[in-house]
């Protein structure tokens, strides 16, 4: 009970504070991120209570519906993910403090904030089916008014377009969802929905119904296409907590509806998330690698990250569906830290992304570049943000893939046909999307900070104030913290896994550190991030020395090279695009028949050569404008009735009433 | 007692008659004359159904039937008209061949409908009710063959004629509907007889066709 106690104050205070951040204007607004961050910690420490302890707290509020009320419950599941939430929150808060008062506070964004982060907290916390509608609503609602909030940009305006009808599209599914589980008698408190199992047919609606609605939230491709634009278009604390966190909420959303309501797994219900988290996966970061914007490749990468998130919850699904309790204690270990590590990188990155923006004006990779003198310690961050949603060894993104791969491993050994040769396809998509990953973040940091400056704007860059770097510095810690002691991470989980899975991981204690994590069993499964951190330390230190010590000192002249570099001009660096191009001529030439043309002038013409690239985007085309133009031709078919005159009208009731009578004389 | 039901079928018979009289009259005043034989004609069934079975409050229906639809409303149809200066020829949408022809196949819809539908009914009450569904499935007919604004008004009413007889026929139809069925018709009345007024003085006609025209349709 004290856990929900305080759970509910603090999202009162938040509540409330948005009440008056949004009657009280001008400097009051700048209160409104310290006291976003205070809720955030109170909030976030109850949960880890919550979660250490294994304690749960329930209410029933008499508001909402009348015979349904508002249930409210704290349990290990939510208290995980209100850690995932409330960290993205704090750091999106610390980082909205550096704001600058006079310039960069405006009403339409300032008030909205808490709103946005409490209507999270409150899906995690709901324990009816109303409530969950409600609170994910609000969440939607909030998010979209927040990127609506440079409605002047006619691209803003798109994104909070295609938003709002998506999130219309994704609820809808949720109250089918909730429908079928609920059943025909209406039991629409989750209690009751847990306490009776839902015929074969009805799960897999409400199964079908949770992916499009909790998908379509998350960006599972082909219900992705609001996200590339709508993330980025949102100021960047606020695409932080888009992407780091409000698609955890989607991932909650599953997780809560496949693992907890919809009672114990069929083997099928694992082939769903797991294709189209792997299609999700690949597609994510193609669309990513080649992208320009440096905003909208990390939200392709978010999508990318959610594909990655459902294929390990597909597996934990399957495992679980055929009693492997262990194997799914490791398939939803792997996703449940993803969910955690990838809302602490990926929030970092937003937020070097936004400080980029901050300094430069310039969002466009092919704009920037060089600054890793200008700004230091935005580089240093975003650095570790990037290694560390490449998975590479010892950040915290490596903990979470090599579960998901250990578990891909055990995959085979799953009876059904299906899983069973499905797992080393999936395998291998995922290894394509790791290496891919490293290409895209290669490309993006090394655009982005390496070299020289591209633009006016990039060359007179300057870092950010010190709570903005303050907010990336934390992140980028967590993220080296989180490597290194994934391991505890992982035994954090247990409770939550045995409430999900039935299983969890062996403990640290049985492998030959305290900081082993372990899969399966300590002879074949091990990962030791302290001792392979310290692997790294000793040989690059020992490279770095014997280079320096063995290498030739002394300085030498010898004649002019132009030192690689002939022309002064920016211009002649790799960009972004180049960088991409093997990349788009293997990949691309399938996925979005990309085509490259050169219009070289004739000899003796002083016109430049001319270089452009065609891409087809064809889930937009299939997923997308296919049905709206088929609904726009429906409503033009139908618009004819429309414009009809009062006789017709009546003929046309009249020709109604007779087919009718007529049927009902043949039929009776 | 069966000589009592041979009348009342009788009565509806005549009235399915002056339906179909309703469907080929081609100049206002006739079609104004036919209705209110209608009229008349359902007002003395309601009255013999209230006299033989008994039920002294369908009296009252009659009476209305009698006064309102009988006499008030072609009276003031005709004055209307020939304030108008319309009681020339009705233009039809198809021939009269051709209406009485679909509204023949529309009486055997009735009769098979009914006779299949209410099985259970008495075989009375059956007749009848069939009767009632033909006479407002020909009011219906009505308003959509014809283009003149007042035989639409016409066509309305012959439907209400049938469902007061099937509402006659149904026992135990209480007074308040009834009387809540006059009514919407006569408010009905003055809402066409408002429009009637407001497109002659605005097209100078009451031919639906000027509407047609004012809203750029063309056929």
């Amino acid at each position: 009970m004290p856990g929900l106690y305080v759970s509910g104050v603090a999202l009162g205070a938040l509540a409330i504070g948005a009440a008056m951040a949004s009657l009280v204007r001008g400097p009051a607004l700048a209160f409104v991120y310290p006291l976003s961050a205070l809720a955030a910690v109170v909030l976030g420490v109850v949960d880890l209570q919550v979660l250490l302890s294994g304690s749960e707290a329930a209410i029933r509020l008499p508001i909402g519906l009348p015979t349904i009320g508002f249930h409210l419950r704290l349990d290990t599941l939510s208290a995980f993910f209100g850690i995932v939430i409330n960290g993205g929150v704090v750091a999106a808060s610390l980082y909205g403090m550096g704001f600058d008062r006079a310039k960069e506070l405006t009403p339409r964004v300032e008030p909205l904030f808490p709103l946005f982060a409490a209507a999270m907290n409150l899906v995690l916390i709901a324990d009816d089916a109303y409530a969950f509608l409600f609170s994910w609503e609000l969440m939607s609602l909030a998010s979209w008014a927040l990127v609506v909030a440079r409605h002047t940009d006619p691209e803003c305006r798109r994104a909070a377009h295609l938003y709002l009808v998506m999130a219309a599209i994704g609820t809808v599914a949720l109250l089918f969802a909730f429908g079928g589980l609920a059943g025909p008698a209406g039991g629409y408190a989750f209690d009751t929905v847990r306490a009776h199992r839902p015929q074969p047919m009805v799960a897999a609606l409400v199964l079908t119904a949770a992916l499009v609605g909790c998908g379509s939230k998350g960006g599972l491709i082909p219900l992705h296409a609001w996200l590339p634009l709508a993330h980025p278009a949102a100021p960047s604390h606020v695409s932080a907590l888009m992407s780091g966190v409000m698609t955890k909420v989607a991932i909650y959303g599953f997780v809560r509806i496949a693992f907890d309501l919809l009672g114990p797994p069929d083997w099928w219900w694992a082939l769903p998330p797991i294709v189209l988290g792997a299609m999700t996966a690949v597609l994510g970061l193609l669309y990513a690698v080649l992208d320009r914007d440096l905003k909208r490749v990390l939200a392709y990468s978010t999508i990318e990250n959610i594909g990655v998130i459902f294929v390990a919850l597909g597996l934990a699904l399957a495992f679980s569906a055929n009693a492997q309790h262990e194997a799914a204690a490791v398939a939803m270990a792997a996703a449940l830290l993803h969910v955690l590590n990838h809302s602490w990188f990926k929030s970092l990155l937003f937020l070097g992304a936004g400080a980029i923006l901050h300094a430069t004006g310039r969002r466009d990779l092919d704009g920037l570049g060089g600054l890793i003198r200008r700004m230091p310690r935005t580089a240093a961050f975003f650095l570790v943000g990037a290694l560390a949603i490449s998975a590479l060894p010892p950040l915290n993104g490596f903990v979470s893939e090599w579960l998901l791969f250990q578990a891909v491993i055990a995959a085979p050994a799953l009876p059904q046909a299906a899983l069973h040769f499905a797992s080393p396809a999936i395998g291998a998509m995922l290894a394509l999307a790791a290496a891919l990953a490293a290409a895209c973040f290669v490309r993006v940091y090394g655009t982005a900070f390496l070299g020289r400056p591209r633009s006016a704007e990039a060359a007179g860059a300057h870092d950010v104030p010190l709570a903005q770097q303050a907010a990336m510095g934390g992140l980028a810690f967590l993220c080296i913290l989180g490597g290194l002691m994934g391991s505890v991470l992982a035994a954090a989980l247990a409770p939550v896994l045995h409430k999900l899975v039935g299983g969890a991981l062996p403990g640290p204690g049985s492998g030959p550190t305290p900081f082993s994590l372990i899969a399966f069993d300590p002879a074949r499964s091990i990962y030791d991030a302290p001792v392979i951190a310290l692997f790294v330390a000793i040989a690059s230190l020992t490279t770095l020395i014997v280079v320096h010590r063995l290498s030739e000192r002394r300085t030498r002249r010898g004649p002019a090279w132009d030192c690689g570099f002939p022309d002064p001009s920016p211009a002649t660096q790799y960009t972004a695009s180049s960088f991409a191009q093997p990349l788009r001529r293997v990949y691309g030439a399938a996925a979005f028949a990309a085509r490259e043309t050169v219009v070289m002038p004739p000899p003796g013409d002083i016109r430049p050569a001319r270089f452009s690239v065609v891409v087809v985007d064809h889930l937009w085309r299939v997923f997308y404008a296919a049905p709206g133009q088929a609904v726009l031709g429906l409503s033009e078919c139908l618009n004819v009735l429309q414009f009809l005159t009062i006789r017709r009208y009546l003929v046309l009731m009249f020709v109604t009433l007779v087919i009718l009578l007529s049927i009902a004389a043949v039929t009776t | 007692m069966s000589q009592a039901y041979e009348i009342s079928h009788l009565l509806a018979g005549v009235m399915l008659v002056t339906s179909f009289a309703l469907l080929y009259q081609e100049r206002v005043a006739a079609v104004l004359n036919a209705f209110a034989a209608q009229s008349i004609t359902l007002a003395l069934a309601v009255a013999w159904s209230a006299w033989s079975d008994n039920r002294p409050d369908l009296f009252i229906t009659a009476l209305i039937a009698l006064t309102l639809k009988g006499i008030v409303i072609p009276v003031a149809l005709h004055r209307t008209v020939a304030r108008l200066g319309i009681h020339r020829e009705v233009e039809k949408v198809v021939g009269v061949g051709v209406a009485l022809m679909v509204g023949l196949a529309l009486t055997g819809l009735a009769q098979a409908l009914v006779l299949k539908v209410a099985a259970g009914m008495a075989s009375h009450a059956r007749e009848e009710l069939a009767l009632a569904l033909a006479i407002i499935l020909l009011g219906f007919l009505m308003m959509i063959v014809r283009r003149n604004a007042v035989t639409q008004v016409v066509g309305f009413m012959s439907m209400e004629n049938g469902l007061i007889l099937a509402a006659t026929g149904a026992r135990g139809m209480p007074l308040v509907v009834e009387v809540s069925v006059a009514f919407s018709v006569l408010i009905s009345l003055f809402v066409f007889a408002v429009f009637v007024f407001r497109i002659r003085e605005r097209f100078d006609t009451v031919d639906l066709e000027a509407l047609d025209r004012m809203r750029g349709d063309r056929r």
